[in-house]
Formats: structure tokens, sequence, C-alpha cells
């Protein structure tokens, strides 16, 4: 799982962290949406393991802000998300869509600070 | 090494491509393949279903391999003439191809019928990748949509105009549509079908001009007999013609309707030109279909290499499904063989039409057509010029799981079971039991059987049973098991979780196949609310709403409106609650009211003023009991013989919250004139007499069934036993997603099965099936009031954990007819936005 990894390099960068929801209401393999100062929405989501992802809300394939609404679930051990619109399924560590190649998600740092879940602005590439 | 240039990269050029590089293994020739089009071969054959969102990349045709350098594919580059003197070929871009052998695979064009202004713009034709991409994007804001040309590819057109939500008008010369393939009393029927989807037939009538409006664009089509259909845009579809205007200009003789001249081999006037496909004329006929140009190609394949083989003669059935009507014509389908009899069963009432044709003595097949249900095709079609199994009106009548010979298993090897691909019987009983293959997909790939139009697919899973192949039942990567299985286990294990329930029966984290279907399994053994513990995290996001997801993100809310009676005073809650919201409303097709256009923070709210006023969810979200439908019964109508609204409301209120693996949905009609519509339901229920006929299996949606008779004139008590039984037996043991329909079709010995198991106690479950209706029936509870009465629950409904009291940003609406309606949502990612309207 690449999550630590990311943990440690975001760690080092100095960057600016939206507090999203105590990590203790995060429901396991159940997102939250959660909207950011410039006004983008995140979709959090805590894996049965308790790894944390974060992805962008919206839908590419729709453009409806809805992909924390999702089932969390694996295809053959990758944890993913799939849209409850028409069902494509996101990679959470990467953002690649599984179903679907010409679509993506954005994938954002996310940690644990003093008990709360936070995500980091702007996303990664 | 001899060097050859194939002219022309569609499903026929490209499949001769494929088959001579297969057999040639000594590398005798060099191939050169120069495509007109900027794309590699796709399925043309499917290609309206690249409106319903397959992508180009699910259309494409496997590549052939070109690691070798014995094959060298060349988009993009269509050819300008034939030297037969040089023996070159020069395309477009004044490269020239020295040859050994050519063979044209040019195909045809659309036919555009002599329509004065056809070449106006909104004017389309419908045959590649770029025209379907050019007509979506003209019907986007449009509303109406023409199509000139009900035949086969007419009415392909008219599918896709409909999935692109036009209003779709078919204008067909002849007097019925698909004249080619389907006779009279079939065309009929089919007409009827169409028409009852949506679509406006005109036929006996032809397009006479196109009338364009100020900015030039398309405005209306006027016809032949003076009438004039206002429309955004014209598909023509009215039949193709060859492309064979470089076989004309090399000099090589044409058909009397065009086409280049071909011998058995596919061999031109010129030996070392060949042709195959629809720019080939062979015995003076041009196949536009795409199992004669295979076979053609594989001629051509095998002369190349030195072999003799050749055209075995055309196999033109064809089975469809357009616009959801089944339609298929095989043999001789018009009865034009000397003395040959028709036997014909037109069932107004099951809306089929099935007709053989025979030969004289009645003793072979010769052809038949059948409408409005394809099911016999598979195994009629391999039987025709051959001895008939059984008695000619048998081999159509209706009878439901019936014993007659005509399985697919009693066929005789040399039958051909996939015709697109000329495979045998006996080649995918050879490649079950000497290749080892166990699925259809192992099957498809070893001999291209169920590859091309897929209508033998199903053949292809009666053979593997035949042959004593299990077939995987797993539900997805994560339970090998089947639903029905899952069940079991959870009802004998005591399991009362996902998570227990894989790590003991499973693999893996679930996904949104496994999760839902083991959160309606849970549910339906009484695993208290939808959103308790981890139960919530399988939900779907309806399920988990409570509501019904919409395009735009937010949810509809529908209460429940036991058997359509509301009093005034309900009415109004529901009027004012949707005024205060701004909610849209629409009245339901199953007797309810819909509004829509709810945020996720804004459900809690709605749900407490109507559980206020009296109503509890209409479980319009779930897979599960929907609605009863009542007709006003004897209460209020002259006609009416039992009460039906009494009888619908108790219904619906017994069966409320019962979970399953598909919606379920019931009628219960007064008296035989039917309003309710009961024969179109799951459970259907029709007053008589002396008392109540049961009928089941029928649905809606996409495959609309009608529901066949059950048990006749029973009392209420015995009545409402059967479907207690019927309803918990199709819940434990159907698959994921499979309708009653579907699940009684799939039940060893059907209909009668059924009857034994819940009339005739056959397996003994019947008291075990009673007490989980009475555990059912009272043990409901109303779940949006428990989300109301719950805090955690009620955490859940915001747009934003983290701004809870802001509401989604992106959601915006427009007014249209003085109600709110989501705004256009803008989506620049390449997606197919066919539906954006």
């Amino acid at each position: 799982m690449t999550v630590t990894t990311e943990r440690r390099r975001v760690d080092q960068r100095r960057g600016d962290w939206a507090r999203v929801w105590p990590l203790a209401r995060l429901q396991p393999e159940r997102g939250v949406a959660a909207l950011l100062r410039d006004g983008t929405q995140v979709a959090v989501f805590r894996t049965y393991d308790g790894d944390l992802y974060a992805v962008a809300n919206v839908d590419p394939a729709c453009g409806a802000a809805v992909l924390s609404r999702g089932i969390v679930g694996d295809r053959a051990g990758v944890p993913t998300i799939a849209s409850p619109m028409h069902k494509h399924v996101y990679a959470l560590p990467t953002g690649e869509c599984l179903t679907d190649p010409r679509f993506a998600v954005a994938r954002y740092d996310v940690r644990v600070r003093d008990g709360a879940v936070e995500v980091r602005q702007g996303g990664s590439p | 090494m001899a060097e050859l240039v194939v002219v022309g990269q569609g499903m026929v050029g490209h499949r001769l491509v494929e088959a001579l590089r297969a057999r040639d293994t000594a590398g005798r020739w060099r191939i050169t393949a120069l495509a007109e089009e900027p794309r590699p071969a796709y399925d043309r054959v499917a290609l309206s279903s690249y409106f319903d969102g397959a992508t180009e990349d699910d259309l494409r045709l496997e590549p052939v391999p070109d690691g070798d350098g014995l094959f060298d594919l060349r988009l993009d580059e269509p050819v300008h003439d034939i030297d037969r003197v040089a023996r070159t070929v020069t395309t477009a871009s004044g490269a020239t191809h020295a040859y050994d052998a050519v063979v044209l695979a040019t195909g045809s064009r659309p036919f555009v019928p002599p329509v004065e202004g056809a070449d106006a713009p909104g004017c389309f034709v419908y045959r590649t990748i770029d025209d379907l991409d050019a007509i979506r994007a003209a019907a986007e804001g449009a509303r109406t949509g023409v199509v000139v040309g009900g035949g086969l590819l007419g009415l392909e057109a008219a599918n896709a105009l409909t999935s692109l939500r036009l209003d779709t008008h078919v204008v067909e010369f002849a007097a019925r549509l698909m004249p080619a393939q389907v006779d009279e009393g079939g065309g009929a029927l089919l007409g009827q079908l169409v028409t009852e989807l949506g679509v406006t037939v005109h036929c006996d009538v032809s397009g006479r001009s196109v009338e364009s409006g100020s900015d030039g664009r398309v405005r209306r089509l006027v016809l032949s007999d003076g009438e004039a259909i206002d429309t955004d845009l014209v598909v023509f579809s009215a039949g193709v013609r060859p492309r064979d205007e470089l076989a004309r200009n090399a000099g090589l003789p044409v058909g009397e309707r065009g086409g280049v001249v071909v011998d058995a081999a596919c061999r031109t006037a010129d030996p070392s030109i060949f042709a195959v496909g629809e720019c080939a004329c062979l015995e003076g006929s041009v196949y536009g279909l795409v199992a004669p140009g295979y076979a053609m190609a594989e001629v051509v394949a095998d002369r190349l290499l030195g072999g003799s083989a050749a055209f075995p003669g055309a196999d033109t059935a064809t089975k469809l499904k357009l616009l959801g009507v089944d339609v298929a014509s095989f043999g001789d389908a018009h009865a034009r063989t000397d003395g040959a009899l028709e036997v014909v069963l037109n069932d107004p009432v099951a809306r089929t039409y099935a007709k053989v044709v025979v030969s004289d003595d009645a003793r072979t097949l010769l052809g038949g057509v059948l409408v409005g249900d394809a099911t016999r095709y598979a195994t009629l079609r391999p039987l025709v010029g051959r001895p008939l199994p059984a008695d000619p009106a048998v081999l159509i009548a209706p009878a439901p799981g019936d014993a007659v010979g005509v399985g697919v298993g009693s066929l005789p090897d040399d039958a051909q079971i996939c015709t697109c691909n000329v495979v045998t019987k006996g080649a995918i009983l050879t490649a079950i039991t000497d290749e080892g293959c166990t699925d259809v997909p192992a099957i498809k790939a070893c001999t291209r059987a169920g590859t091309s139009c897929g209508s033998c697919v199903p053949s292809l899973g009666q053979l593997l049973a035949t042959a004593g192949v299990e077939q995987s039942k797993a539900l997805c990567e994560h339970f090998d098991q089947s639903r029905a299985e899952l069940f079991e286990i959870v009802a004998v294990t005591g399991v009362r979780t996902f998570s227990d329930l894989v790590a003991r029966h499973g693999r893996g984290r679930g996904c949104d196949i496994c999760k839902p279907a083991v959160a309606s399994i849970l549910a339906s053994q009484g695993n208290g609310h939808v959103l308790a513990g981890e139960q919530a995290t399988l939900q779907d996001t309806n399920d988990h709403f409570l509501a019904n997801l919409q395009r735009n993100g937010t949810y509809s809310v529908v209460p429940r409106i036991p058997g359509g009676e509301i009093s005034p005073r309900k009415l109004m809650v529901i009027g004012q609650v949707a005024e205060d919201f701004g909610l849209y409303t629409k009245i339901t097709g199953g007797q309810r009211i819909d509004m829509f256009g709810a945020r996720v923070e804004q459900l809690p709210e709605i749900w407490r003023r109507l559980v206020d006023a009296g109503f509890e969810s209409g479980h319009a979200y779930g897979k599960a009991m929907r609605t009863v439908k009542s007709c006003v019964g004897s209460t209020w109508c002259r006609y009416g013989v039992q009460d039906s609204v009494t009888l619908a409301i108790e219904l619906e209120l017994r069966y409320r919250g019962l979970r399953a693996p598909h919606k379920i949905k019931a009628g219960v009609s007064g008296c035989a004139r039917e309003c309710a519509e009961a024969q179109a339901k799951d459970v259907g229920v029709i007053a008589t007499e002396q008392g109540w006929s049961l009928y089941v299996g029928g649905n809606g949606g996409f495959r609309p069934r009608h529901a066949e008779l059950f048990v006749n004139d029973v009392d209420r008590d015995t009545l409402v036993r059967l479907i207690d039984r019927y309803l918990l037996f199709y819940v434990r043991t159907a698959d994921r997603m499979q309708r009653t329909a579907s699940w009684i079709e799939a039940m060893d010995g059907g209909l009668d099965h059924l009857r034994a198991v819940i009339v005739d106690d056959s397996l003994g479950i019947c008291a075990e099936l009673d007490a989980a209706m009475a555990r059912h029936v009272s043990s409901y509870a109303d779940e949006w009031r428990a989300v109301l009465d719950d805090q955690d629950k009620l955490a859940r409904f915001v747009s934003f954990v983290n701004a809870p009291d802001t509401p989604d940003p992106s959601i915006t609406f427009s007014v249209e007819r003085d109600q709110r309606v989501p705004a256009p949502v803008s989506v620049d990612l390449g997606m197919p936005n066919a539906n954006r309207r």
C-alpha cells in the first residue's frame, strides 16, 4: 500500500491542509464529502484496514459531485470506489478509472493530525 | 515472398487479413492493408451500441499482430486507383504499392434517396463512427429526428435517435417495416411494437424534400403524400450501394445493380484481383450482411494459399433486437420455394408473431419469421433444410418449458450454431471436450462463435450444460457462490455481517456488486435498519440516502401511497412540501407522486414533514416491493366485481419493505377489463366473479413481459398465502438483479415447478416460507422515521462534513414548464454526452 510513503513525502512539503472530520467519526468503507477553501470538493475514505484516501468528489463521467456516496471495495486487492451514478470504478491510490481508461480523478494527500482527518489543498498531480 | 494489397479495413477486410495471417504459416504473403478511415477495424454491426455507452475501444476488433513485418496497416490512406498493367495500387497520399494480388474490400456507401435538399446541414447518413459523432453533436439541443428508411439499418438509426432522446420518426417507402426480412403479419406487429416505444412510423410514403430554416439547417421533411414533419435532423438510412468505382475505373465488369462481378472463388475478371463483402457481386447478388462477407474472406484466404475453397452460399438469417423489439428472419422467410407451406402463430395477446415455412410435404424446415419474441431462433435456424423434429405448429407453440426435442442439444453436429463466424455445433463441442473450454468466454476465444452478433450466446451456454460442464455462478471476484447460495449460507450459519461473510466464505473487501447483494440478503432475513452499523457501508446510494439519486446529484423522494388511494389532505401536504423545497413533482407510472431535486441535507426535513402527516417511505429506492397498483374496483366502477382497492392496499402494506433481488411491482384489477394492467407486474391479481386470479412473472422495463396465469378463482386468504410464498421463494433463490420473469424462465420445470413448490409444497418448505413472511410483516418499521429518530444517522445527511450548512454549489437548476429541472452539466472529457438534454 502506497499510502505510508505518500504521507511521509507530503509531511516534508509544507502544505495547506484543510481539516475535514474527526477520524473517529469516519466510518470505515463509507465516504464523506468535504469542501476545501478553494471551493473544490473532495471525497474522503477510510478503508477497512484503516488507510485513508482522498479523491475529487466530482464524477468525471457525469459531472455530479457524488463519488463520496459510492461503494468502497477492492479490485484484485487495490482499494476502489464505485461511482453511484454509472458505477465507474476508480482506484483510490491513483485516481485512475479501472472500468474506462478515459476517466480519472485527482487524488489528494490526506493525513491525521490531532485526531482529525486533514486533506491537502490543491490536489496531487 | 508475394505482395498482397487489401483495399479497405472494414469488418470483412479485417477478417481476410486475420484469416490469411492465421493460415499462412510459411510466410508466403506480405500484406499491406489500406484503410480509408482514420481508425482500425471496428464492429459496424454493433455500431448503435456506441450510443448506449460503448466506446470506440469496445467496438474495436481484435488487432492482427504485425510484429513480424508481414502485415502493414495504413490508416487514413484511401486508394485512388489500380493500374492492372503495372500491377500497382496508388493511394490518395501518392504512395504506390506493387502487388501480386489485390483484394477489394471497399464495402458499400449509404444510399441517399433523391430527396430535394438532402445535403443541408442537419442531414446525415449512418455508417461510420464519424457519422455517429456528427449525429450526436447535432442531437444536442435538438428535439426531433427523422430516419428515412424503415429497414434493418433504418431501425438501427431510429434506435440511436431514441437513445439520444429525440422524438423519433421513421419514414418507410414500403407498406411495412423491414420489408426484406419480415412478412406482412410480422411487419404489422413490428410496426405496432415500435410505435408503442414512442417512435412514429410512416409507411407507404417517401421523403420529397428537406426544407431548411433561415440558418440553412434542416427544419422540416416534406413527405410524398404532402404531409410534413418538423424536425431538427434527418438521417438517411435507406440501404447501401456497393463501392465498386475502383473496379469500374480499372475496367473490371460490375453487376447490373453494381458490385464487382466475382466467381465462386471471389475472383474478378482479373485473376490477380479478388473482391469480398459488400462491394462484390456474386452470382448476381450483393450481400449487405457481414456473415456472407466473412465467408468470402475465408474463401480468398484459402485461394491465396493455393486452396480450392468456394463460396458456400449465403446465410442471410438475421436476429436483432431493434428498439428493444426482438425480430428474427431466416431461410426462405417469404415462402418463395415452390409449394412451400406457412404455419403462423399470431398471438395479439402475447404480442408475438411466429411463422415457419416448410416444404410442401411439411417435412423440411425452409425458413421463418419471429417478431416480439425470438428465443426460438437459436434452435430453429440451424434446422433450415433439415427434417423437422416435431409438428411445425409445435415448433412455434408458446408452451413454456416445452419438452419437444428442438433444444440445441438435439441438433446434429454439422448444424451451424454461429452463422456469423460459421461455427458448427461439432466445433463447439470439440472446444469444450478437447480444448477444455469451461465457460462462454473460453468458447468465444477458441472458436469465435458468439463474437459477432451474439445471438447464439445462449446456445453456447446450453451446449456447455449439454456437455456436462458446470458454469460459474460466482457473484463477482469476491465470492464464488451465487446469490442463492449466499442466502442459504446466511440463513443456516447465522452470519450477520458482510465482514464475517467475506472473511469466511469469500475474499478481499467486496465491491459494488456483492455488497448490495449481501445487504439485500441480510435485510430480507431481518437484520435491522439498512443504515445500522456496518450495513450502511453496503448500500447503494439510493438505499443509503433512502431516496433516489438523480442525474445532477440530487435525490427524489417518493412517499408510499398504498394502492394509489390518497386523501385530499395528504395530497395538499405533498404539494406544500414540494412547493416549500422547490421540488419538481411528477405522477409516477406506479400511482405515486415523485418529488425531485432534493439536496442531501434537505432530505431529513422533507421526510419529517411527510412523516408527521402520516406518510412513510415508499421504498422507491430499494430493490424491494414498490407499489401495488389498483383500479377503482367495485367501490365505484360499474363493471367492478371485487374490491380491488382494499386488496391492493392490504397487499402493499403487507409486503412494504420486503427486499428482493430486483424491484417488485404488483397490480390488482377489479374485473377482467384489467385497468390496473396487473398482467404487466411481478404479481398480478385480477378479480373474477368467483374470487381472484393470480398471475406471476410479468414486468415492464427493458424487456417487457406478460405475467402468466398461476391459479384461478381463489379466495382472498389462499391468494395472499400463495403470494407470500411466491415472493419469499423468489427472494431466496433468484440471482442478483434477476426479475421474477427470468427467474421462472430459468427454473427447471418452469411454472409447473413453481406451482408444485408453493401450492403443493413439493419441497416441504411452505411452513418455513409462511413463518418468514409472518416475521417480515410483524417487524416492519418505517425507515425514514427510524433515521429521524437517530442523531447518528441524521449526521450522514450533509453535503459536506466540514461545512454542514453549505449546499453543494455544483447543483444548479433551470426552469421548464414552470418547474425546476437540473441545469445542463457540461462534462468536458470526451464522454458521450448524448443524454445531456
